[in-house]
């Protein structure tokens, strides 16, 4: 419960008496650092990203999410294994995506849904489709669910190589 | 695959970057935003001296934080002829939304005009008239010329009744008092047109006609009163998506029990609970969920009524409070009507005149004619009788020591579009009044608003009451001439689909003789306009941002600027009045409303005077105005209440908080406001007294409901998404919104859908007497059977061509009670078939 600890700290207006966020104790994120590591930024054109390796498939189990940190440790995210094929889905099933689990609208931890594959925001009930490319099916953000770009290698080796959106709390991707 | 900006960085706001107040444009709450901008080819930086947040911006930054913007809140804009980067972002200061964004208004960086960005290209740039079989660009002069020419003629020829004009009365967008006092001026002042009506309906009339008849102005609390309430009650409203910002930061706040300090302190001598809330409405909205999440089920009361059949309801809690004896005696001795007065004859089929289809009386002979059981109104609504109880201990039975307990009840277009808008309203406002909940801390019988409003206006009186029923009069064959300002019949209105055609059929008798004769010709042209007037045709003259979807068939576009391309003043929900600050030009030729209206009214001057006629020319004079500053200082400075204390200058340093309505005085370098009306006890009806109202169930009132529901099979519910905001007039250009909802969806039952073979994403046409749409099918597994719901005015599926043209003894149309049949067109197009259709229900695991 270390993680829902730090949830204390994210909001300014007590949201944690609420039975909404009260109810999102099993949420799968991790909650957004106050410190990051600062690196220069690149003098080019797009945000040089990372090729980082956050699992291999025999990590992943079925529809359960498996937490990530992606571009860097304070950006928290998930790989999930659908178990059905969806479009940019990797892996030899087609069925592999990682999101980031903040939300894009102020920045909450989202929660994932099992039953209905979605990721689920306790600050103002924003809910986002883990089968349709993190599209948000309602809600508050302005921009559906940023989606990692991943490629996975001979070995089975998940890794990252890119972010669709913008991530809540940094104006650029790659700080 | 769901649409994805792809971008993953975005310019910094320097600390020197210029910063202007705004209020939201958007809906009814008004949220504080500022807009940042820099010039084109400066930056800030990450570290905290060189960004205006004077922060590490190399840093991750916590939730909620004020040092962040979306991609959807940055534009590059022109700012006095220059390229400029903008960013728009909530306002963390603001006590209305306290930093929230909501999924409409922080768009409003992305649906800026921008050349650069190539963002809502569809804006107006130039006026436009009807040439050589299209509409092309031309001068201002020029337009305003053959509009005045036109209406000059009609008018001289069919009196003031030949012209017809639709007009908005709103705040916001390009609304707010400097454009509806532009506009008021010309046809009230100038003119006094009667065939005339709003934005969204059919004449010119009151939403809410019956609170103010019994002397209770519709805005009445403030927001705060949301946190103090012990029990909210919300009729036919979805707060969540339509007043999204004063939900998440007023109501939630109360539900999770988290202002009862607040309330403890401003309320010391009762006892205090988190609220509980009684939402009236047929369909289980996401405001329902959202409500049970925070508050618990427990504290949740959603009576889904038989649809229309509100006013049952109220007269029944209203009966059971009285007979309990639940009242506020001295609130009723002081503040409401003493004495009562006799029925008039046909009541209650029909009240004193059409005008006056309610019957105002006291307190006794509301409740001796309001009178039903709660059995009855059980089997009109089919709500659980236990549960009509519960509402009503909910609303008003004491709390502990006798307190008398705080009620908050919200309305809006449920009540307002649905059954017998009179009545409804009136036995609402009469609970409200019992329970002595107006005036004080948590309470107010409250409209929770579409638009923000900002209206001063010359008289209306000349209207009549009813006033005019305009589309009707226009299908009629009536009118020569028709000045729209920001309406889109086409989208927002009743009978839409006969509508349409008519209105086509007129204007296109006017084009084919335009294409007669040569453009530059002008005494031959308008010859030639008035001529097919003669014959059936209609001129048709678009006052608006973009083409719209009327302004199809018109003659002349006139192009106006909205929001921040032009200073404007509007008010919210709480009447909190507060200046926009221009930001940035309006697209290129565009002008202020006012600034339209202003011109339109000097070429009249001119071409009355060259007609001949001195003393009506005169009429026209008035409208030197340079600026949107000098129509603000004509309108609301001279004619709007408290007006006097207030001006750009004072409302500038005001910022983003304001104050609230009505201005009383000016005092330590602020505009001293008004937080809640009737605070006092005194009423604006006679006497200083509130009335109440004697208004009986009769039944769905308006004409051709009862044989539409006998006839079609299904209800088409109707309002709005979270998502788009209004009729989609900047959403259709904008790329999240189309990606998510290219078409309306219908939310129909499992067991609808299986009857009728559809699957989700299906195209499905929604058809009866009165015309037919489209909509594609979204399962929705909390629908009724039978019971389905439709977005009104979008425009890839008019849910207004299926209502029909029944409206009440005051023509305020009843949009809400509208029956059809469904039957698939096709299976879900290309751009449907990425879309989500899971429950819009949050889980909370």
């Amino acid at each position: 419960m270390d993680r829902c600890n730090k949830l204390v700290d994210v909001g300014r207006r007590q949201f944690l008496r609420g039975g909404a966020f009260a109810a999102a104790g099993v949420a799968t994120a991790v909650a957004l650092p106050a410190q990051a590591q600062t690196k220069a930024a690149p003098g080019l054109a797009l945000v040089e990203y990372p090729s980082n390796r956050l699992a291999n498939i025999a990590d992943l189990k079925p529809n359960e999410p498996f937490d990530v940190g992606y571009p860097d440790e304070n950006a928290p995210g998930v790989l999930l294994k659908l178990g059905t094929k969806v479009e940019g889905g990797a892996g030899p099933d087609g069925d592999i995506v990682g999101f980031s689990t903040t939300c894009p609208h102020k920045g909450f931890p989202l929660n994932y849904n099992a039953d209905d594959h979605s990721f689920n925001c306790p600050g103002h009930y924003s809910r986002f489709d883990a089968d349709a490319g993190g599209q948000q099916i309602w809600g508050q953000s302005t921009a559906n669910l940023p989606q990692y770009a991943l490629r996975i290698d001979d070995k089975g080796d998940i890794y990252a190589e890119g972010v669709d959106e913008l991530l809540y709390g940094r104006l650029s991707n790659v700080l | 695959m769901a649409y994805k900006r792809h971008i993953d960085r975005l310019p910094i706001i320097p600390a020197d970057a210029k910063k202007h107040n705004v209020t939201c444009h958007y809906c009814i709450v008004g949220c504080g935003y500022h807009a940042y901008t820099w010039p084109a080819n400066k930056q800030g930086g990450t570290d905290a001296a060189s960004n205006v947040f004077g922060v590490d911006l190399s840093e991750q930054q916590a939730a909620e934080t004020d040092a962040w913007y979306a991609p959807s809140m940055y534009n590059i804009v022109k700012q006095d002829g220059k390229d400029v980067h903008i960013v728009i972002k909530p306002d963390h200061e603001c006590e209305v939304n306290s930093g929230l964004g909501s999924v409409r208004g922080a768009r409003m960086g992305e649906t800026r005009f921008s050349t650069a960005r190539g963002s809502q290209m569809q804006r107006l740039t130039d006026p436009m008239v009807w040439r050589y079989g299209q509409m092309q660009p031309t001068s201002w002069d020029d337009a305003l010329d053959l509009v005045a020419r036109v209406t000059a003629a009609v008018v001289k020829e069919q009196g003031e009744d030949g012209l017809f004009v639709s007009m908005f009365d709103h705040g916001g967008s390009a609304g707010g008092y400097e454009n509806t006092w532009g506009t008021g001026k010309l046809y009230f002042g100038s003119m006094k047109v009667k065939n005339i009506r709003i934005h969204n309906r059919p004449a010119y009339n009151s939403e809410v006609h019956a609170t103010r008849d019994m002397g209770v102005g519709e805005l009445n609390n403030c927001y705060e009163d949301a946190e103090l309430a012990d029990t909210i009650m919300a009729v036919g409203t979805n707060p969540l998506e339509t007043q999204t910002n004063y939900f998440l930061n007023h109501w939630v706040p109360n539900l999770r029990g988290t202002t009862l300090d607040k309330k403890q302190a401003q309320m010391p001598d009762e006892p205090h609970a988190a609220a509980r809330i009684i939402i009236v409405d047929p369909r289980r909205t996401v405001t329902v969920n959202a409500c049970e999440a925070e508050a618990g089920k427990e504290n949740v009361l959603h009576l889904a009524l038989n649809s229309g059949t509100d006013l049952a309801l109220f007269n029944a809690l209203f009966t059971y409070i009285a007979d309990k004896g639940w009242v506020d005696e001295d609130f009723l001795k002081n503040s409401t009507a003493a004495e009562g007065k006799a029925r008039p004859a046909l009541y209650p089929a029909r009240g004193e005149a059409d005008g006056k289809p309610g019957h105002l009386t006291n307190f006794s002979g509301a409740v001796e004619g309001c009178r039903m059981s709660i059995e009855e109104a059980a089997g009109i609504t089919g709500l659980d009788p236990a549960d009509i109880v519960k509402a009503a201990e909910w609303i008003a039975r004491p709390k502990e020591g006798g307190k008398r307990r705080r009620t908050m009840i919200g309305y809006e277009k449920g009540l307002i579009w649905g059954n017998d808008n009179y009545r409804t309203n009136g036995a609402l406002v009469n609970i409200a009044l019992a329970t002595g909940n107006i005036g004080r801390e948590g309470g107010g019988v409250v409209r929770l608003g579409g638009h923000q409003e900002g209206y001063v206006r010359p008289s209306d009186a000349h209207v009549g009451r009813p006033a005019t029923y305009v589309d009707k009069l226009l299908i009629e064959g009536q009118g020569g001439v028709h000045h729209i300002w920001a309406c889109d019949h086409y989208k927002t209105s009743l009978n839409a689909h006969e509508f349409n055609r008519v209105y086509k059929t007129r204007t296109d008798i006017v084009k084919d003789a335009m294409s007669k004769v040569p453009y530059g010709d002008r005494q031959a042209m308008v010859e030639t306009i008035l001529a097919a007037i003669k014959a059936g045709g209609l001129f048709s003259v678009d006052v608006d941002i973009i083409p719209s979807k009327i302004g199809a068939a018109s003659h002349v576009w006139l192009p106006a600027a909205e929001s921040g391309e032009m200073n404007l003043t509007s008010m919210n929900g709480e009447r909190r009045m507060r200046l926009v600050e221009r930001y940035m030009d309006p697209p290129g030729n565009a002008k202020p409303d006012c600034l339209i209206a202003a011109g339109l009214a000097q070429h009249m001057e001119k071409v009355l005077r060259e007609m001949g006629d001195a003393a009506y020319a005169d009429q026209f004079k008035g409208y030197d105005w340079a600026t949107e500053e000098d129509a603000f200082m004509d309108g609301y400075n001279k004619n709007a209440g408290g007006g006097e204390f207030v001006t750009y200058e004072r409302l500038k340093a005001m910022g983003n908080n304001g104050f609230q309505e009505p201005a009383t005085g000016f005092a330590d370098g602020k505009i001293v406001g008004t937080k809640r009306l009737y605070a006092d006890g005194v009423f604006s009806g006679e006497g200083g007294k509130a009335n109440f109202m004697d208004a009986p169930w009769r039944g769905l009132q308006a004409p051709g409901k009862e044989e539409q529901k006998a006839k079609f099979k299904y209800l088409i519910n109707n309002g709005r998404a979270n998502i788009v905001w209004q009729n989609a007039f900047l959403d259709q250009e904008n790329e999240f919104v189309m990606d998510r909802m290219p078409f309306t969806y219908i939310q129909v039952s499992p067991d609808d859908m299986g009857e009728l073979g559809l699957k989700a994403g299906d195209l499905v046409e929604v058809y009866n007497d009165d015309g037919s749409t489209q909509a594609m099918v979204y399962p929705t597994p909390t629908a009724k059977k039978g019971e389905t719901f439709m977005l009104f005015g979008f425009p890839t599926g008019v849910m207004g061509n299926v209502i029909n043209d029944g409206v009440n003894e005051l023509v305020i149309p009843n949009y809400k009670q509208t029956w059809a049949n469904i039957r698939k067109i096709s299976d879900a197009p290309e751009g449907v078939k990425h879309l989500s259709f899971k429950s819009q229900e949050y889980q909370a695991v």
